[in-house]
C-alpha cells in the first residue's frame, strides 16, 4: 500500500517561502513525476514527503495516517539520491542489507532478500566490490537494491540518472519502469527531464515557483496543457507562441502550436518564413523559421525534406491543434 | 640541462629540509645525548659526544620507580582522551550535521576557553580539587585532561565530519536506521581515519601536559611529566639525570608517533588534500 495525501503543504527555510502550500494526492501504485524548471521546489517536495524536512504547515497522510511529525525512518518510504548515497565502507552486499539490519531482521532472511535483489539489479557478481569500484550505473542499481529489499509503501527517487550518460539513462529509464511493473509500489521521481517524464509517468505533476500548475497524464497535458506555462514546458522542442495579428483569426490573445503541428510546404500555405538554423536528427529535422510579422517558429519537418538557410518556406498550422490563451495564460476551451 | 638544474634544487632543498628539521629536533636530541653524560661531563659545557655512561638511567631508577610514573601517564593520557571522544563524538555530530544559528558562537565559545592562560583558574581549580578530594587522583585528573583538551578534539571532529555528505547520512536516515545506528554504522567507520588521528594528537597532548599534572599531583596520580620535574629539585640541577629523566618520558610517545606518523599526517591533512 502506498497512498500519499498532501494537504496544504507549506515549506518555508526561514523568512524564504519555497511551497506556499499544496493539495496533492497519489493513489497506491502510482507512477508519479514531479517536473518544473530548477529551484521550483521539487526537491524539497520529495524531501517533505520523505520526512528529511519539516512541513512549515499543512498535513502529510501516508495510507490513511497522519506521519507529518514522523521520522523518516518511521514513514515505511525509501530513497534513491542523485548522488547514490551509498555506504563507502560497506560492500555492495552491506549497502543492500543495511536497511534490512536496521529492521532487525535475522541473518539468513537477509542473505536471501540480498542474493535475489542482486540477480533483479544484475548485481551478483559485484556483491563483494565497495562503491568506489562500481561504474555510476552499477552504483545506482546498488542505490536501488537498496530501496527494494526493504519493499517500502513508496520508492522516492530524486533525478536518480542525472549523473549518467545517455545511452546509461535510457537503460536504466527502461529498467526502472519494469521495476514499477513488477513491483506495482508507488513511486514518486523528480526530474527535469521531459523524455524521463513523458515515458515512465502515470501521473504528471508540474511544478513552478512550488506551485502545481497542473496534474495529469502525460498525453493530457500535451494536449490539454492547461495553462501557458504547462503548454510550454511540457513538450520537446517546445511550443510555438503566437501573439496580436497573427493569433487574432483564432479568437485568442495567445495562440499555441507544437512544432510537429504545423505543416510545411515549398509552395503554399498561410504564413511564409525565411528558413535559419536546422537542425538534423536523423529521424527529424527541427527547422527555426522567421516568419514575418510573427517571429522565430520551430517546426518539425521530416528528417530528409530538402532545404538549407535562407530558403522559403510555407507553413501552415493544424486548426485542430491549436492552443488558445486568455489575458492571464489561462487555456480557452 | 633542465633535469640537471632540477636535481639540483632537489639537492638544495633536501638539504635545508634536513637542517631545519635538525634544528627543531636538536634540543630533544640534545637531551638524549646528554642522558648519556656523567654529571661533571654535563656541566662541563657544550659538547655532543656523550661518553656513554648509564649511570643517570641507574641513578634515576634507583631514586623514583619510573614504571609507576609511566603507568599513570598510560591511564591518564588513554582515559582522558576515550572520555574526551565519548563526549565530542556526539557533540561534534550534532554541530556538524544540524547546526543550529548559535552553532559557530559556540565553537568559538569553546576555543577561546583555550585562550585564556591556564594559571588564571588554578586556585579555583586547585581548591574544587582540595575540597572534593580528587587531588592526586588519577580519576580527578583523568577529568582534569579530558577537559583541558576537549575543545581542540571538537573542533577537530568538527572538521572531519563536515567532510561526509549529508546525503548518506540522510540515506542511513531513510533506512531506518536510528540516531544511534547512524552514528555507530554509518557516521563512526567514515569518520574512523579522522577520529584515530585526532585520538593519537590527543594522547600526545595529554602525555604532555605539565601544568595541571604537575600541579594537582603529589605521588598516586603523578605521571611522567611530574617525573622529570622531580629531578630539577631545591638541592640543584642534574642535567644528566634530568636528561635521563625527560628521554625515558618522552620516548614511548616518540615511539608512538613514529609509528602512526602515517596515520597522524593523514589524519591532519584530511580535507586539505582530499
Ligand atoms: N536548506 C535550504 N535553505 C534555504 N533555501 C533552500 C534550502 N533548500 C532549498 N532551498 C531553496 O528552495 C528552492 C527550491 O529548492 P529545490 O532544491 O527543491 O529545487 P529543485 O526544484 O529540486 O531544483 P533542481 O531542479 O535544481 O534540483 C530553491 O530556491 C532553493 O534555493
Ligand atoms: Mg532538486
Amino acid at each position: 500500500m502506498g497512498k500519499i495525501i498532501l494537504k496544504k503543504v507549506n515549506k518555508s527555510f526561514g523568512a524564504t517561502q519555497v511551497i506556499p502550500g499544496i493539495d496533492l494526492t497519489i493513489e497506491d501504485g502510482e507512477f508519479v513525476v514531479f517536473v518544473g524548471p530548477s529551484g521550483c521546489g521539487k526537491s524539497t517536495l520529495l524531501r517533505l514527503i520523505a520526512g528529511l524536512e519539516d512541513t512549515t504547515s499543512g498535513t502529510i497522510e501516508i495510507d490513511g495516517k497522519d506521519v507529518t511529525g514522523a521520522a523518516p525512518a518511521k514513514r515505511g518510504l525509501a530513497m534513491v539520491f542523485q548522488s547514490y548515497a551509498l555506504y563507502p565502507h560497506m560492500s555492495v552486499a552491506k549497502n543492500i542489507a543495511f536497511p534490512l539490519k536496521m529492521a532487525k531482521m535475522d541473518q539468513a532472511a537477509i542473505d536471501k532478500k540480498v542474493t535475489e535483489a542482486a540477480r533483479v539489479l544484475n548485481l551478483t557478481n559485484y556483491l563483494e566490490r565497495r562503491p568506489g569500484q562500481l561504474s555510476g550505473g552499477q552504483r545506482q542499481r546498488v542505490a536501488i537494491g537498496r530501496a527494494i529489499v526493504r519493499e517500502p509503501s513508496a520508492f522516492l527517487f530524486d533525478e536518480p540518472l542525472s549523473n549518467l550518460d545517455a545511452a546509461l539513462r535510457g537503460t536504466m529509464r527502461l529498467e526502472i519502469s519494469e521495476l514499477h511493473h513488477q513491483l506495482k509500489t508507488t513511486m514518486i521521481y523528480v526530474t527535469h527531464d521531459q523524455v524521463e517524464a513523458m515515458t515512465m509517468a502515470d501521473k504528471i505533476v508540474v511544478l513552478n515557483a512550488g506551485n502545481i500548475e497542473q496534474v495529469g497524464s502525460p498525453l493530457d497535458l500535451y494536449n490539454k496543457p492547461d495553462n501557458l506555462f504547462v503548454a510550454g514546458f511540457i513538450g520537446s522542442p517546445r511550443m510555438n507562441f503566437v501573439k496580436g495579428e497573427a493569433a487574432k483569426p483564432y479568437n485568442a490573445p495567445t495562440v499555441g502550436i507544437r512544432p510537429e503541428h504545423i505543416k510545411l510546404s515549398k509552395e503554399t500555405g498561410s504564413w511564409k518564413g525565411v528558413v535559419g538554423v536546422a537542425e538534423h536528427l536523423g529521424s527529424d529535422t527541427f527547422l527555426h523559421v522567421n516568419v514575418e510579422g510573427i517571429g522565430m517558429l520551430t517546426v518539425r519537418a521530416d528528417g530528409d525534406f530538402p532545404v538549407t538557410h535562407g530558403d522559403i518556406v510555407w507553413l501552415t498550422p493544424d486548426a485542430t491543434r491549436i492552443h488558445r490563451f486568455d489575458d492571464k495564460g489561462l487555456a480557452i476551451r | 640541462m633542465a633535469r640537471a638544474v632540477s636535481t639540483r634544487r632537489t639537492v638544495v632543498f633536501t638539504i635545508a629540509a634536513w637542517i631545519v628539521a635538525l634544528i627543531i629536533f636538536f634540543p630533544i636530541l640534545y637531551t638524549i645525548i646528554t642522558s648519556f653524560k656523567s654529571e661533571t661531563e654535563a656541566i662541563k659545557g657544550f659538547n655532543i659526544i656523550p661518553s656513554g655512561t648509564i649511570e643517570s638511567y641507574q641513578a634515576v631508577q634507583a631514586q623514583s620507580n619510573y614504571f609507576k610514573f609511566f603507568l599513570n601517564s598510560v591511564v591518564l593520557s588513554l582515559g582522558s582522551t576515550l572520555l574526551a571522544l565519548l563526549i565530542a563524538v556526539p557533540a561534534a555530530w550534532s554541530m556538524a550535521f544540524s547546526p543550529t544559528a548559535k552553532t559557530k558562537d559556540i565553537l568559538m565559545w569553546m576555543l577561546s576557553t583555550k585562550m585564556m592562560p591556564a594559571v588564571a583558574v588554578l586556585v579555583p581549580i586547585y581548591l574544587i580539587f582540595r575540597d572534593t578530594g580528587l587531588l592526586d587522583s588519577r580519576i580527578g585528573l583523568t577529568v582534569m585532561l579530558t577537559m583541558i583538551n576537549l575543545p581542540i578534539v571538537i573542533w577537530m571532529l568538527y572538521t572531519y565530519f563536515r567532510e561526509i555528505p549529508g546525503e548518506i547520512l540522510e540515506a542511513a536516515r531513510m533506512d531506518g536506521a536510528s540516531l544511534w545506528g547512524e552514528i555507530v554504522y554509518v557516521l563512526t567507520p567514515m569518520a574512523v581515519p579522522g577520529i584515530a588521528s585526532t585520538m593519537l594528537l590527543n594522547i600526545i597532548l595529554a602525555w604532555n601536559e605539565a601544568f595541571w599534572t604537575i600541579r594537582l599531583t603529589t605521588t598516586n596520580a603523578a605521571p611522567l611529566t611530574a617525573f622529570i620535574a622531580s629531578f630539577s629539585s631545591p638541592q640543584g640541577l642534574f642535567w644528566a639525570k634530568l636528561s635521563a629523566a625527560s628521554t625515558l618520558a618522552i620516548a614511548p610517545i616518540l615511539i608512538m608517533g613514529w609509528f602512526s606518523q602515517k596515520q597522524l599526517v593523514r589524519g591532519l591533512t584530511f580535507g586539505a588534500v582530499k
